[in-house]
C-alpha cells in the first residue's frame, strides 16, 4: 500500500494510544519482574479479575469501569499480598523460587482463569460508557475515546508510580531492594516487608489495567494468556525496572503494530513488534533504558 | 454316615446351582441394558465455547428425548464427552481416548473446523462414521466416505460462504465494483477470504484491500482505516467472535463508508453480541443459519427452540440459539435415525444409509453429497435492520434480520450505502 502522510499520522497516534494501554498492562510486571525478580506469570489473571470485576459492577450499578477499578484498588493490593506472603513462605524463603515459584504462578494463572469460567462461564463480556463509541475527529486524526480515554488514565497511573517510587520514603525503598537487597537489610529494612508491598502494588494496578481492557476489548477468561507474551517483552525491552524505558517501549511496540498493520497487513504485526525487541536487545542487551 | 455325607453334598449342589441361576437372571447385566455411548469433544472453555455450551445442551436435549422413548436400539443412549477447551492440540488425545480407553459406539465432532480437523486422521485409521459440527471444507483433502458435515456450506463450501453475502450485495444500487477482504489467521477465515477471491474474480469484482490479522489483536483502528483509505465499494470480513466485536466498532468509530459491510463474520449470531451492539448491527450483512422470518419455518425449531431457551438460560449459554443448537440437534437426529434404520452400529453400514437418505430435520430437509457436505447449501445471508436499543427479545421477533439469499427463502430487499442502512 502506498504511504500517505495521513494515513502515517493516523497510524502513529493509533500506536501511541495502543501503547499506553500496553503500559498499564505491564507496569505490574515491570515492579515484580523488573524490580523484585519474581516471575508473575499469573499477571495477566489479575487484570482479568479485574476485568470481570469491572464487568459485574458496571452492569448492576452503571458505575464507570475505570472508577470501579479504583475503588477496588485497595482490595487487589489486600490479595497481592497475600499471594506474595505465600509465595515468599513457601518458595522464596527456601531459595525455590526459580522453577517452584514459577509453577506456583502458573497454577495461580489457571486456578483463576477456570474460576472464572465456574462463576461467569466463557461468554464475551463488555462495559458499557458514556464515552465508548464516541470518537474526536481532527483532521485526518481520529481518537476513539474507548482508547483515549485509557490511554490517558494509563499516563496519570505511570506518572503517579514513578512519583510514588522516587519521593516517597516506601518507594525508594522498594527501588533499593531492587538493587541491593542486602544492603537494604543491613539498613534494617525488611526486605521481605518491602517486597510484599511493593507485590501488592503490582497487583493492584493489574486491577486497574483490567478496566482499561474491557473497555477496549471484549474479555472472557482465557484472554489473558495473549497477554503473557507482550507484557514481559515490554518490560524486557524498555530495561528491567525502569518505568520510563518501559513506557517508551510500549509506545515503540504499539506504533510498530499499528504502522505494520495499516501499510504491511496486520499479520506481519506481531513478527515485525517481536524482531523490533530482538534487534534492541542485541544491540543494547540491558533494554533501551535499562543499567 | 455316608448316607450323611451324600445329603450334605446333595445340599451343597442344589444351593450352588440355586445361586448360579439366581446370578446370571438377576445380577448379570444383559447387553440390552448397556448403553449405546456417543463420544465427543466439545469447546466448553476458550473462544469458541459460547457456542460449544449451547451445542453441547442441544445434544443433551436430543438423548434425554431418545432416553424418554427407550432409547437406540432398546437401549439407553449415553454421551460421553471431553472439553477440547477449543485448542486444536487436545483434540487427537480427546478422540484417541474416545476410542481406544472409552470404547464409544459412535463419535461426533466438536465444533468449528480447527477442532474437527485433528480429530480427522483417528476418526478414519478406526473406520468410525463422524458427523461434524460446523466445520468448513474439513474433508475436501482427506474424502473420507464417512464424514458427514452438519453445516449447510454445500458442495462447495470455500466458496459457499462468500457467494452469498457477495451475491447479495451486488444487488445493492450503486452496484459494487471493488471489494477489501480481510479475515483472522486462522482455518476457517482463510479458507473463507480463499473463497471470496475466486467468487469476486467470477463476479468481476476488483480486490482492492486484502489481508489477514492476527487472532490476538487488540486494536482494529488501523486494519478498518487501512480498508477505508481503498474506498471499496463492499467489504467482506471473514472473522471469529472478539474480532468481529472489534471490527465493528472501529467500522463505527471511524464512520466506515461503503455500499455493503459485513461478510462471515462468526459472532454475530450469539445473543450476547447482539444484545451489546444492538442498534451498531443495523444495516450489516452477514450470514444466519436460521432467522424468525416466516420463510424459515421449518417443522419442529419452534418445538426445539422452545426447549432449548430456558435451559441456556440457566446454563448460561447463547439465549437466542439460532445459530449451532437447531444443527446440533439435527445432527443427533440423523445419527439417530440411521443406527434405527440400519438396527446396527456398524459404522459402514450407519454411513452408507446416511449418504442415500434425505432426512427431515429441525433444519428442514437434509441430503448429503460428495464428501459429506450438503448436496444444496443454505446459508442464509440476511441484513440487520430496525434494532433498537439492547432488548434480546425484539431478536425473536420477524422483521429485524431480513433474509437477503437464497432466494427461495428471501424476505426482502437489501438497502444501501450502508451509512443509509444504518440508519
Amino acid at each position: 500500500m502506498a504511504v500517505s502522510l495521513d494515513l502515517l499520522l493516523s497510524a502513529v497516534v493509533a500506536g501511541i494510544l495502543l501503547g499506553g494501554f500496553y503500559a498499564a498492562v505491564t507496569v505490574g510486571v515491570s515492579i515484580s519482574f523488573g524490580m523484585l525478580d519474581i516471575v508473575n506469570i499469573a499477571h495477566p489473571a489479575f487484570i482479568i479479575l479485574g476485568s470481570y470485576i469491572a464487568y459485574i459492577v458496571n452492569t448492576h450499578f452503571g458505575i464507570d469501569p475505570i472508577l470501579v477499578s479504583l475503588i477496588v484498588a485497595p482490595a487487589f493490593y489486600a490479595l497481592g499480598a497475600a499471594v506474595y506472603q505465600i509465595y515468599h513462605l513457601a518458595f522464596e524463603r527456601r531459595g525455590d523460587e526459580s522453577l517452584r515459584g514459577l509453577a506456583f504462578f502458573f497454577g495461580l494463572l489457571f486456578i483463576t482463569e477456570v474460576a472464572l469460567i465456574l462463576v461467569f462461564g466463557v461468554d464475551y463480556r463488555f462495559v458499557n460508557a458514556a464515552y465508548i463509541g464516541i470518537t474526536l475527529h481532527y483532521g485526518p486524526i481520529d481518537l476513539p475515546l474507548r482508547m483515549l480515554v485509557p490511554f490517558a488514565c494509563s499516563i496519570a497511573l505511570l506518572v503517579g508510580l514513578q512519583l510514588f517510587l522516587s519521593r516517597s520514603f516506601i518507594g525508594r525503598a522498594i527501588m533499593a531492594v531492587s538493587q541491593d537487597r542486602l544492603a537494604l537489610q543491613l539498613m534494617s529494612a525488611d526486605p521481605a516487608r518491602i517486597k510484599r508491598i511493593a507485590f501488592a502494588l503490582s497487583i493492584a494496578t493489574a486491577g486497574v489495567a483490567g478496566a482499561f481492557l474491557i473497555i477496549i476489548q471484549p474479555v472472557e477468561p482465557s484472554v489473558g494468556r495473549d497477554y503473557i507474551g507482550r507484557v514481559f517483552a515490554i518490560c524486557v525491552l524498555g530495561g528491567l525496572g525502569s518505568f520510563p524505558g518501559m513506557l517508551t517501549a510500549a509506545m515503540l511496540l504499539g506504533i510498530v503494530e499499528s504502522v505494520t498493520a495499516t501499510f504491511y497487513g496486520p499479520s506481519w504485526s506481531p513478527a515485525v513488534a517481536f524482531g523490533f525487541l530482538l534487534l534492541t536487545l542485541a544491540f543494547r542487551p540491558s533494554g533501551i533504558m535499562g543499567r | 454316615m455316608l448316607k450323611a455325607v451324600f445329603r450334605t453334598m446333595r445340599a451343597h449342589v442344589i444351593a450352588a446351582m440355586a445361586a448360579t441361576v439366581l446370578m446370571l437372571a438377576g445380577a448379570w447385566p444383559t447387553a440390552a441394558a448397556e448403553p449405546i455411548k456417543i463420544g465427543f469433544g466439545m469447546a466448553l472453555t476458550g473462544g469458541l465455547a459460547g457456542n460449544g455450551k449451547a451445542a453441547l445442551i442441544a445434544i443433551q436435549i436430543w438423548a434425554e428425548q431418545v432416553n424418554a422413548k427407550g432409547g437406540l436400539l432398546g437401549r439407553p443412549v449415553q454421551l460421553v464427552y471431553y472439553d477440547d477447551q477449543t485448542n486444536p492440540a487436545t483434540v487427537p488425545g480427546i478422540y484417541t481416548k474416545l476410542l481406544d480407553i472409552d470404547k464409544v459406539d459412535l463419535v461426533i465432532s466438536g465444533y468449528g473446523t480447527n477442532l474437527q480437523a485433528p480429530a480427522m486422521p483417528i476418526i478414519m485409521q478406526h473406520g468410525m462414521t463422524f458427523i461434524g459440527l460446523f466445520g468448513l471444507a474439513v474433508n475436501d483433502q482427506f474424502h473420507y466416505d464417512r464424514f458427514f458435515q452438519m453445516q449447510p456450506n454445500g458442495p462447495d463450501a470455500k466458496h459457499a460462504l462468500s457467494q452469498g453475502f457477495l451475491e447479495a450485495a451486488m444487488k445493492a444500487n450503486p452496484k459494487p465494483k471493488t471489494l477489501a477482504i480481510v479475515g483472522a489467521d486462522a482455518e476457517y477465515p482463510q479458507v473463507a477470504l480463499s473463497g471470496a477471491r475466486d467468487v469476486a474474480k467470477k463476479l468481476g469484482l476488483k480486490i482492492v484491500y486484502d489481508n489477514s490479522y492476527p487472532p490476538s489483536t487488540v486494536d482494529y483502528t488501523p486494519i478498518v482505516r487501512a480498508i477505508q483509505a481503498t474506498n471499496p465499494d463492499a467489504v467482506f470480513v471473514a472473522s471469529y467472535p472478539p474480532d468481529t466485536a472489534g471490527i465493528i466498532r472501529a467500522a463505527h468509530e471511524l464512520d466506515l463508508k461503503t455500499t455493503v459491510f459485513g461478510g462471515g463474520m462468526i459472532g454475530l449470531q450469539f445473543s450476547s453480541l447482539k444484545q451489546q451492539f444492538g442498534p451498531l448491527l443495523n444495516g450489516i450483512v452477514y450470514y444466519e443459519l436460521y432467522a424468525p422470518e416466516p420463510t424459515l419455518n421449518f417443522p419442529g425449531i419452534t418445538d426445539f427452540l422452545r426447549t432449548y431457551q430456558p435451559r441456556a438460560a440457566e446454563a448460561g449459554a447463547d439465549a437466542l440459539g439460532f445459530y449451532l443448537p437447531p444443527y446440533a440437534y439435527a445432527g443427533m437426529q440423523i445419527l439417530g435415525e440411521a443406527v434405527e434404520a440400519t438396527k446396527s452400529l456398524d459404522q459402514q453400514k450407519i454411513a452408507q444409509y446416511i449418504h442415500a437418505t434425505s432426512f427431515k430435520t429441525v433444519v428442514g430437509d437434509v441430503r448429503f453429497g460428495k464428501d459429506g457436505e450438503w448436496v444444496e447449501p443454505r446459508l442464509i445471508y440476511v441484513q440487520e435492520r430496525g434494532i433498537k436499543g439492547n432488548d434480546i427479545e425484539q431478536f425473536k421477533q420477524p422483521g429485524h434480520e431480513i433474509v437477503l439469499y437464497p432466494s427461495e427463502f428471501k424476505s426482502g430487499d437489501i438497502v444501501a450505502p450502508y451509512a443509509a442502512a444504518k440508519h
